[in-house]
């Protein structure tokens, strides 16, 4: 098969063979290849699987198996924003299960469904990593820390009218596929949008600026130096 | 020693902490310098020295990983950044990543020199996307900077980093399913042995180390390994992060040497929220054994937390009070695992889905007493018999919550139902009423 018969872009196309060159063997390229695909075709769909395994040189079925395994893997189509909501234990008892209930109503959607317009995709994920900022969201796999149910549904309610979104520690959200295309290695240029650390990241170290804790000295002087420029402010 | 030790985290606040002029500015890329002036098997020793432990729940010793690696192997050495943190309760890796990220690669690119590795991949799950930014444009910026590449500030050495994205797999965050990603394939443990540093990417030898492990390479061939040593109990050297969350009045990462305790951590929290009381605790994650208020003073080590029945775990300590239902927050993990197995072994493939039957009848009061031993029995013919640990982790809550909170799962059945309002244990519980 080639690529016109794969229905691909050659764009795209010749930017899955990239992605497979970086890496020693090239069938490691297969997850961040499948996150391309989606960037490019809005879901995983079998034109892609086909192009994927041609590019590796492996069976379709093989691919299949692959993306059907990981869950950011999509076979019907995401709307324009992902919206995760945590109900992993802790975030949903500090009110993650209420929040989900109560966007399921105001979209009327269930779980891993998308709202008429498009807009929305609502799936309840597990834990982000983000415990000390309970009940967490996810927009577009950008972090949204803190939220009630009331925030919760401003927040899609500002996703849908089109007013700009910020991620609580991140960037301006992008679309669902533009953030697919980031994870597929291509980057975009919203690296040094947002903060270095949230407040609950730097509870304890606040503690110790206050208190002068710190680590002892050791043979050299990186972490005196630093600290006496800290207290130096 | 002071009560809390800033070494990872202490940039965090800096502003555009995550850039490379910050960390220079702070000294980073320092260590690597010192690093490429040493004998890679010195590097290797000082690790050994330092006391190391993973970071990342298991404890291995690091530089003893390291040494297993077979250097008369003809084939190439890897080295792997596990950055899949995924364990419920665990946020530590992700924060670090974000506001620190030379860190990372400063102390990839030190681990792998020693290790004689010329490439090193960073598997960072694919769900937290500015993280991966953050990291990519670190990785960048070091090769910008002649850090990595060839011929790394004139020293002959030559090693490539390539930043991978997964897509969403906790059991991923096992190092040899985390391979298998890595290869392009579902991710599904592998049968140990060969173990990875034998035949791990590619079938060479691999070394797979957490996030927070590689991290702390830079600080010990900065400050030698007997600074680090000079921290932390006396099997368990050094510094950790350790992340509180839950019902406390403010959560967050706290950066002290191991074996500091709950009721210090909780104290810095500003307290278990107003009103309410501790009831119980994951000290690291939840596949590790819950405990309750009466283990407050177990020094956070990697002894003293097993010896108390649990394990130290990746530090994840996840705080609940009167108002939460253990029931339901074993029942929902327990949903977790039986959504992440991965469906290898039956063990864990039918038994997971098995504890989330039994459980649900009892989280709705429906049963006998007698169905909380035959969940125990469930428990007992999974635990262990799986390739990975994945399995072992699913009973953990369950066993442990059984023998500290017996009465509340009767009372669930003697009560027809849960006893708990969930609102009530909610943050925004008194702004709803």
């Amino acid at each position: 098969m080639t690529q016109e018969a794969t229905g691909l872009s050659s764009t795209t196309y010749a930017e899955l063979k990239e992605i497979a060159a970086r890496y020693p063997q090239p069938r490691s390229g297969l997850l961040p290849m499948l996150h391309l695909v989606q960037a490019s075709e809005g879901r995983i769909t079998p034109e892609g699987i086909e192009a994927c395994a041609e590019i590796l040189g492996i069976s379709a079925a093989d691919v299949s198996g692959v993306a059907t395994f990981y869950t950011m893997y999509k076979r019907r189509p995401v709307g324009e924003y992902h919206v995760g909501v945590c109900t992993n234990t802790l975030c949903a008892v500090m009110g993650g299960d209420a929040i989900f209930e109560r966007l399921k109503e105001h979209l009327d959607v269930g779980n891993d469904e998308t709202t008429d317009d498009g807009k929305i995709t609502l799936e309840h994920v597990e834990c982000n990593a983000a415990c000390d900022y309970a009940p967490v969201m996810m927009v577009n796999w950008e972090f949204m820390d803190n939220m009630t149910p009331e925030s919760a549904t401003q927040l899609v309610d500002d996703l849908r009218e089109g007013t700009e979104v910020r991620s609580t520690r991140g960037p301006r959200i992008a679309t669902w596929r533009e953030v697919e295309r980031v994870l597929a290695g291509f980057p975009d240029d919203r690296a040094d949008e947002g903060p270095a650390a949230g407040p609950a990241s730097l509870v304890g170290l606040q503690i110790a600026r206050e208190r002068s804790w710190r680590a002892p000295g050791g043979d050299t002087a990186r972490g005196e130096s630093q600290t006496e420029q800290e207290d130096g402010h | 020693m002071d009560t809390l030790t800033p070494v990872l985290t202490a940039d965090w606040a800096d502003e555009q902490s995550w850039k490379l002029a910050t960390y220079e500015r702070n000294g980073g890329y320092g260590a690597l310098r010192k690093a490429l002036a040493m004998a890679p098997d010195d590097i290797i020793t000082a690790v050994k020295d330092s006391g190391l432990r993973g970071r990342g729940g298991a404890g291995f010793p690091t530089g003893m990983k390291w040494g297993f690696i077979p250097q008369d192997n003809p084939n190439p050495k890897y080295l792997v950044v596990n950055a899949d943190e995924s364990e419920p309760g665990t946020c530590k890796d992700i924060p670090l990543m974000m506001a620190s990220p030379h860190t990372l690669v400063e102390g990839v690119i030190i681990s792998s020199f020693a290790i004689r590795a010329n490439q090193a991949f960073i598997y960072v799950r694919g769900e937290v996307v500015h993280v991966i930014r953050r990291v990519q444009a670190a990785v960048a910026e070091a090769y910008a900077a002649g850090h990595l590449g060839s011929n790394i500030h004139g020293s002959g050495y030559d090693l490539d980093v390539v930043v991978h994205a997964g897509a969403g797999a906790y059991i991923c965050g096992e190092e040899t399913a985390l391979l298998e990603g890595l290869e392009g394939r579902r991710g599904q443990p592998r049968l140990r042995p060969p173990f990875p540093a034998v035949a791990g990417l590619y079938a060479s030898p691999t070394v797979i180390n957490n996030v927070e492990s590689i991290a702390s390479v830079p600080s010990i061939i900065d400050h030698g390994a007997d600074w680090f040593a000079s921290m932390g109990t006396e099997k368990s050297k050094g510094f950790g992060i350790f992340s509180l969350s839950g019902h406390v009045t403010n959560p967050g990462q706290f950066e002290a040497p191991l074996g500091i305790t709950l009721r210090t951590l909780i104290d810095l929290a500003g307290g278990i929220r107003h009103g309410h009381e501790l009831k119980f605790w994951t000290p690291g994650g939840s596949s590790t054994p819950i405990l309750t208020a009466e283990h407050l003073d177990v020094p956070l080590d990697f002894e003293a937390v097993g010896a108390a029945g649990s394990m130290l775990g990746t530090r994840a300590l996840q705080i609940f009070d009167d108002t939460t239902c253990v029931v339901r927050a074993v029942l929902r993990w327990t949903e977790f695992y039986k959504h992440e197995s991965c469906g290898k072994c039956t063990p864990c493939r039918e038994g997971t889905w098995w504890l989330v039957q039994t459980l649900t009848n009892l989280e709705k009061g429906i049963g006998r007493e007698d169905d909380l031993d035959v969940l125990l029995d469930q428990c007992d013919n999974i635990l262990g018999r799986s390739f990975c640990a994945l399995a072992d982790g699913a009973v953990s809550p369950i066993a442990s919550s059984i023998q500290y909170f017996r009465d509340e799962y009767v009372e669930h059945l003697s009560n027809g139902g849960c006893p708990f309002d969930p609102v009530a244990s909610t943050v925004f519980a008194g702004a709803t009423a």
